[in-house]
């Protein structure tokens, strides 16, 4: 079996070319299921492999499938390729590498809820991206893949990418929706659910594009095989994008169930200079901060394991923060990235972030106090389950935690806060 | 009907239809769930977060789907981890929800601490404060002291003009979208949105000029702090200094029900002034909103230092001041002595009560009443108008609404507001105009026509109906219908309501009579007729045009020739002089002009008595709508010295003039009008004052709700019925259109423009930067044809004499057809052939 199922291209030497891509087997997923199946059964099949969401929310993805309204027409597929989590940079390297597969996810998707347009909505920095993509579409369209009566069947489907213009709320998948209506980027309130109102206000399927990617696979090989990798409600591989203070960062495509240590040390090379692991984020800057003890680098990377040591999956984009690094330092950065993106729609979010990234500066900058530290903590849990979408919500992830878990780290700033002439003060002044 | 669904709010047991908001069915029994970004009129966004509540939920048993029971046998609730907003949230059967919680108070206190941080808190010199629905929640809700360092706050413009009458102060914005949904969902014109994001999302106008809408004033009104503000209320009053008074809209027929907000002010030695207009609730009329022109324009003319305060006589040829015992001496002397002989000319922005005293005076002395109308067809309105219990408001799917000949947002703002949402619901909107209106687009079927053939029009709609009531008469048969006319009868005649709007696009007298019948014939044919939501309605040009129609005036075609043959003319509200100079000659001719105004007008320059009158805030009355609903408004500011109201005026002439006429109060003018005008029998000042429950509720202490508009206590005013049961084809001569639009020369047509040069329009200080001076529109291929460019300044030749304008570019204009606009000073009244000639000098 080979290594990879995702990143294929990094074994078979120009896979970004659409006949080499067929000569590996390209493309038979789609003209199986669209001369073959029947659209919900190609659903079931997705179902049955119990692939979910590699977006960060971890749905079952056959589920959302089976979730679109067939009461109401057109539907859309729309493939989130916002990838805006940092630390995240999987996507990227499918688009770029193995982009046909991530293509042929798409088309079956749309086959699955008979979409006949499918967009692609991408980060505007990935405009490059998006042109090669374009020609790939046009490449599929001269091969008679995409467009109308595919392969002499009764599906249509065009596919177009749409550059989104730099805000990491339109990740989110309603946000996006927006953007894509070419409307400012803010959620929507849910329910209703793309399925059932989405693009334009019609029933809409919107994928990660590392979920979208491993859609061909189940279909050409089947569930069964799908659930030999990976654990049990967790069932296939993940690309891990390893950041931070590790030898060897980059993407790493590995069961679900690996565990912290594997990634790091095994695949990872370890950490510089002999320096310890003190802290992971393992989704981004959207993480609960995890303490580095023995039993956690034990714990199995997948959607249920990473709870119990008190964070989430998310996208997999895993910070690894060694023990040179203050936690006030980091969650003073997450503040500024949250506060930078919050929508402004709701209240909690909008005025929250820019409170607690005030709070935050002030203690950095040596003007702050244990009530400070308190406030900031309490403006926090405030926001926590009192905002419109997500992000509100992990905006307080990094904070909480830090506060919580790393209490230490802060309590010793603000202590050379309060003895300005200590060392440690003047080099915090330098950074 | 919805199905009904229980639940329990706050220990209350409350019964509400199926899809009810959580927050509406506790508003409902009484129970205040505050809000900021909600807003009963729009679709909830949940956005502010204050509404936030506990929420509890049957636990269903998977396997039997039933509820699951304690040992009591009550079902057991389950409360979500996480508050839910009340707002967005719709009433479930057995559910619980919590308003008073110690988690849920933790939460609005949690989310005015946040709203706060960098608000300004500067509610001691805010137009809002006293009336905020951000202070009055913080006291109730909010935290005593905030933990925001002031340091941290957020700067941004505290004096952002929006446009030329709503500034934005963007401190004080709570970002809550309820201006820009307003905009965007109620009106459908999104001249505002949000820019940039987060701490910085703020509110960006998109139009040029800047919030380019007639309804922008609302958006202070629902606005939940002092962000948007009115610029000629900014800075004016405080709230709580403001007296409310009841009023009716003197602007348009829609009759937009409204309060004047007035105080004592040293500018006016200590007399009450009006501050400010606010929208009056009347669900049926104007829900709980004005346009611009009546909250800039409805008022301020009365404060004009240009008002006539005494009565003038003619001597030696010049006006010079008079006491009004001799000026009403002369006038009853010469009146008397031209028994037989006497026009009255009044104009539709005089109360009925005015009206009806003029008519006694009039008939009492063997006069002719002529109304000042352009637009005919005021008896069908009386006859075959919507029925009583008629609201535009209740229209939908189902149900169809036909405009013709009228750009009805110009013409009468709220009709087309209450309209377009109508075909917002599912209404069947038939728009049937030469040129695209702002209506076109939320239209099922759009009609063109040439202009004159908006008749002919109707007629082949006729004759496109497929089950016809009745034989049609031979002269219809050549009126063919094209496919769309054919569609669009079909549609008008299988719709469960048919309303159709006639208006005053490219109207004269003649036309708009031949078209009032066309369009009464529709209705007969298609069932449209003596029901609420079905029949005619005109849109008139004043807002008591259908009132003078009721107590007898008339418009006349003969105009000229009366005037100038007449023994007296009483000119009354009018300005026939000003608004056509050959009327100043006819006036010229006649042996005895009296002018009863409150401006010295054109007319009243030429006049041999003047008499001054009391402005209509001053004074209290009724108006007929369009929709024949008779409402009161009420005396806000006392007169200045020396006027009297028009009524009174007529009936101590009329007393000179040995006629028997009731001068005491225009409540006993209206006991004997109704007494003798039959449609308005039954009526009294005490039964329009009555009132009724209206949904949403506002204007209690729930600002935050519906905003600052006011909860109608002093009456809802009565709809009358259609006076006629008469039902038959009236005969219809439709007369070809002077010149064929697609002949060689240039067709002017006479068309409405809301800010115009009216009377009380033209001393507006706020409307001012927005009343163009004359101009005239074609499209460009007629400008090029003319070899003229967009903003050219030109001489419009007609009849004979030149006019100064300005020329505008405008593509919905047919080709070689110049729109003229009325009351900007051309003087053209029908279809009419014109020429453009370059003009020498500029306009000014």
């Amino acid at each position: 079996m080979s290594t990879f199922l995702l990143l294929r291209h990094r074994e078979i030497p120009n896979l970004d070319q659409l006949d080499v891509y067929r000569q590996h087997g390209g493309f038979e997923a789609f003209q199986k299921a669209i001369t073959t199946l029947q659209p919900k059964e190609v659903t079931d099949e997705v179902k049955a492999s119990g692939l979910r969401g590699r977006g960060g929310a971890g749905f079952p993805t056959g589920m959302k499938w089976s979730f679109i309204d067939n009461n109401n027409w057109p539907h859309y597929v729309v493939a989130n390729a916002d990838e805006s989590e940092p630390g995240t940079f999987k996507d990227r390297e499918i688009m770029e590498g193995n982009p046909y597969q991530f293509l042929e996810g798409v088309m079956i998707c749309a086959y699955a809820v008979q979409a006949q347009s499918a967009y692609i909505y991408l980060r505007g920095e990935f405009w490059q991206l998006a042109a090669e993509l374009d020609k790939r579409i046009q490449a599929l369209e001269a091969a008679g893949l995409l467009g109308d009566n595919i392969l002499g069947t009764n599906f249509s489907l065009r596919l177009y990418t749409h550059l989104g213009a730099g805000a990491y709320i339109c990740g989110e998948e309603t946000a996006l929706l927006e953007s894509l209506e070419g409307k400012l980027g803010q959620p929507r309130l849910r329910p209703p659910f793309p399925p059932s109102y989405g693009l334009y206000g019609k029933p809409t399927i919107v994928n990660n594009v590392e979920t979208l990617t491993n859609v061909p696979l189940i279909v050409a090989r089947g569930a069964k095989w799908y659930k030999t990798m990976g654990t049990e409600r967790s069932p296939g591989t993940k690309i891990f994008s390893l950041c931070g203070q590790v030898n060897k960062p980059g993407n790493y495509e590995l069961p679900l169930g690996t565990t912290f240590r594997e990634l790091i040390f095994t695949h990872g090379g370890g950490l510089k200079d002999g320096r310890k692991v003190k802290a992971i984020m393992p989704a981004g800057a959207s993480s609960s901060i995890i303490v580095a003890t023995e039993e956690a680098l034990d714990t199995p990377m997948d959607y249920e394991n990473t709870q119990k040591v008190g964070s989430v999956l998310g996208s997999a984009s895993v910070i690894v923060i060694d023990d040179s690094v203050s936690m006030e330092w980091v969650i003073n950065k997450t503040l500024h990235f949250f506060k930078h993106e919050s929508c402004g729609k709701c209240t909690p979010c909008r005025e929250g972030t820019y409170w607690m990234m005030h709070i935050s500066d002030r203690i950095s900058r040596g003007q702050a106090n244990e009530e400070d530290l308190e406030t900031l903590n309490d403006v926090a849990l405030n926001i926590q389950g009192k905002c419109l979408c997500a992000l509100g919500e992990f905006s307080t992830m990094a904070v909480v935690t830090g506060i919580e878990r790393f209490k230490s780290d802060f309590e010793l700033r603000l202590a050379q806060n309060a003895n300005p002439e200590s060392p440690e003060t003047v080099l915090a002044a330098v950074d | 009907m919805a199905q009904l669904i229980s639940l329990m709010i706050d220990d209350k047991p409350v019964k509400v239809p199926e899809g009810t908001l959580i927050v509406n069915a506790a508003k409902k029994v009484g129970i205040d769930i505050p809000v900021f970004c909600y807003h009963p009129k729009m679709e909830p966004v949940g956005m502010c977060r204050m509404c936030l509540v506990e929420i509890g939920r049957p636990q269903i048993d998977r396997e039997t789907r039933k509820p699951v029971l304690d040992e009591q046998g009550n079902p057991v609730i389950q409360f979500g981890p996480k508050l839910e907003t009340a707002c967005t949230t719709p009433v479930s059967e057995g559910m619980v929800v919590m308003g008073m919680s110690d988690k849920v108070k933790k939460g609005r206190q949690d989310i005015l601490e946040f709203l706060l941080t960098s608000h300004p808190l500067d509610c001691p010199i805010c137009d809002k404060g006293g009336e905020c629905p951000l202070q009055n929640l913080t006291m109730e809700h909010g935290p005593g002291v905030s933990r925001f360092l002031y340091d941290e706050k957020m700067h941004l413009a505290k004096h952002y003009p929006l446009g030329d009458l709503i500034l934005l102060d963007r401190e004080r914005c709570i970002q809550c979208g309820r201006c820009v949904r307003f905009q965007d969902e109620i009106v459908g014109e999104p001249v505002i949105g949000f820019e940039q994001r987060g701490r910085s999302l703020q509110i960006e106008t998109f139009s040029d000029p800047g919030f380019d809408s007639y309804y922008s004033g609302n958006t202070t009104d629902i606005c939940p702090v002092g962000a948007l503000t009115t610029t000629d209320f900014r800075f004016g009053a405080r709230p709580w200094e403001l007296k409310p008074v009841a009023s009716v809209c003197s602007q348009c027929p829609v009759g937009c029900n409204i309060t004047y907000n007035i105080r004592r002010e040293a500018r006016a030695g200590g007399r009450y002034v009006i501050k400010r207009v606010l929208p009056r609730q009347h669900e049926e009329v104007n829900e709980i909103w004005i346009c611009d022109k009546a909250r800039f324009a409805g008022y301020q003319y009365a404060e004009s230092p240009e008002r006539l305060t005494r009565p003038m006589l003619r001597r030696n040829g010049e006006l010079v001041e008079s006491s009004w015992d001799e000026a009403l001496q002369v006038v009853a002397e010469r009146f008397k002595a031209a028994t037989g002989g006497l026009v009255t000319y009044a104009g539709g922005r005089l109360s009925n009560e005015d009206l009806f005293n003029l008519k006694q005076l009039t008939e009492g002395l063997k006069g002719q009443a002529i109304l000042k109308s352009s637009i005919g067809g005021g008896v069908l309105v009386a006859q075959m108008g919507v029925a009583k219990g008629t609201d535009l408001g209740k229209l939908g799917a189902g149900d169809a609404i036909l405009v013709i000949a009228s750009d009805l947002q110009e013409e009468a703002p709220i009709w087309w507001l209450r309209v377009k949402q109508a075909a917002d619901r599912g209404a069947t909107l038939i728009v049937v105009n030469p040129r695209q209106t702002r209506l076109d687009r939320f239209a099922t079927h759009t009609l063109r026509y040439d202009y004159g053939s908006e008749t002919a029009t109707v007629l082949a709609m006729i004759n496109a109906l497929e089950s016809k009531k009745t034989r049609l008469p031979d002269w219809l048969a050549k009126y063919r219908p094209n496919r769309f006319q054919t569609a669009a009868a079909k549609a008008f005649a299988g719709a469960k309501n048919g309303i159709i709007l006639f208006g005053q696009e490219g109207m004269d007298l003649p036309r708009s009579q031949e078209l009032a019948l066309a369009c009464a014939n529709l209705l007969f044919l298609t069932d449209h007729l003596g029901s609420p939501n079905n029949g005619l309605i005109g849109v008139w040009e004043s807002a008591n045009t259908q009132g003078a129609w009721d107590m007898g005036f008339r418009p006349s075609t003969e105009l000229k020739e009366m005037f100038s043959s007449a023994r007296a003319v009483y000119v009354v509200a009018a300005d026939p002089a000003g608004d056509d100079p050959s009327l100043a000659d006819a006036l010229e001719q006649s042996e005895f002009v009296v002018v009863q105004e409150l401006f010295l007008t054109s007319t009243a320059r030429l006049a041999d008595v003047v008499l001054p009158v009391t402005a209509q805030p001053e004074r209290e009355g009724t108006y007929t709508t369009g929709e024949r609903r008779v409402q009161r408004f009420f005396p806000a500011i006392p007169a200045p010295g020396g006027v009297i109201p028009d009524y009174e005026i007529a009936a101590r002439i009329g007393e000179r003039s040995g006629l028997k006429m009731e001068n005491r109060a225009a409540s006993l003018v209206f006991a004997q009008l109704a007494a003798r005008v039959s449609d308005y029998e039954g009526l009294s000042y005490r039964s329009l004052a009555e009132t009724h429950e209206q949904w949403p509720i506002i204007g209690r202490d729930d600002l935050y709700y519906g905003g600052t508009a006011y909860e109608n206590t002093q009456g809802l005013g009565v709809q009358l019925m259609p006076s006629s049961q008469k039902r038959k084809i009236f005969q219809v001569n439709w007369q070809e259109p002077p010149v064929r639009v697609s002949g060689k020369g240039l067709l002017g047509v006479p068309i409405t423009r809301l800010y115009d040069r009216g009377a009380t329009v033209t001393p507006s200080r706020s409307l001012a930067s927005r009343v163009p001076g004359p101009f005239i529109l074609v499209n460009e291929t007629t400008a090029q044809k003319l070899d003229m460019h967009n903003d050219a300044p030109v001489q419009l030749m007609l009849a004979g004499s030149a006019y100064s304008a300005m020329l505008r570019v405008d593509t919905a204009v047919p080709e070689s057809v110049v729109l003229v606009p009325r009351s900007l000073g051309i003087p053209l009244s029908e279809l009419q052939p014109v020429d453009i000639r370059v003009a020498e000098t500029t306009p000014a």
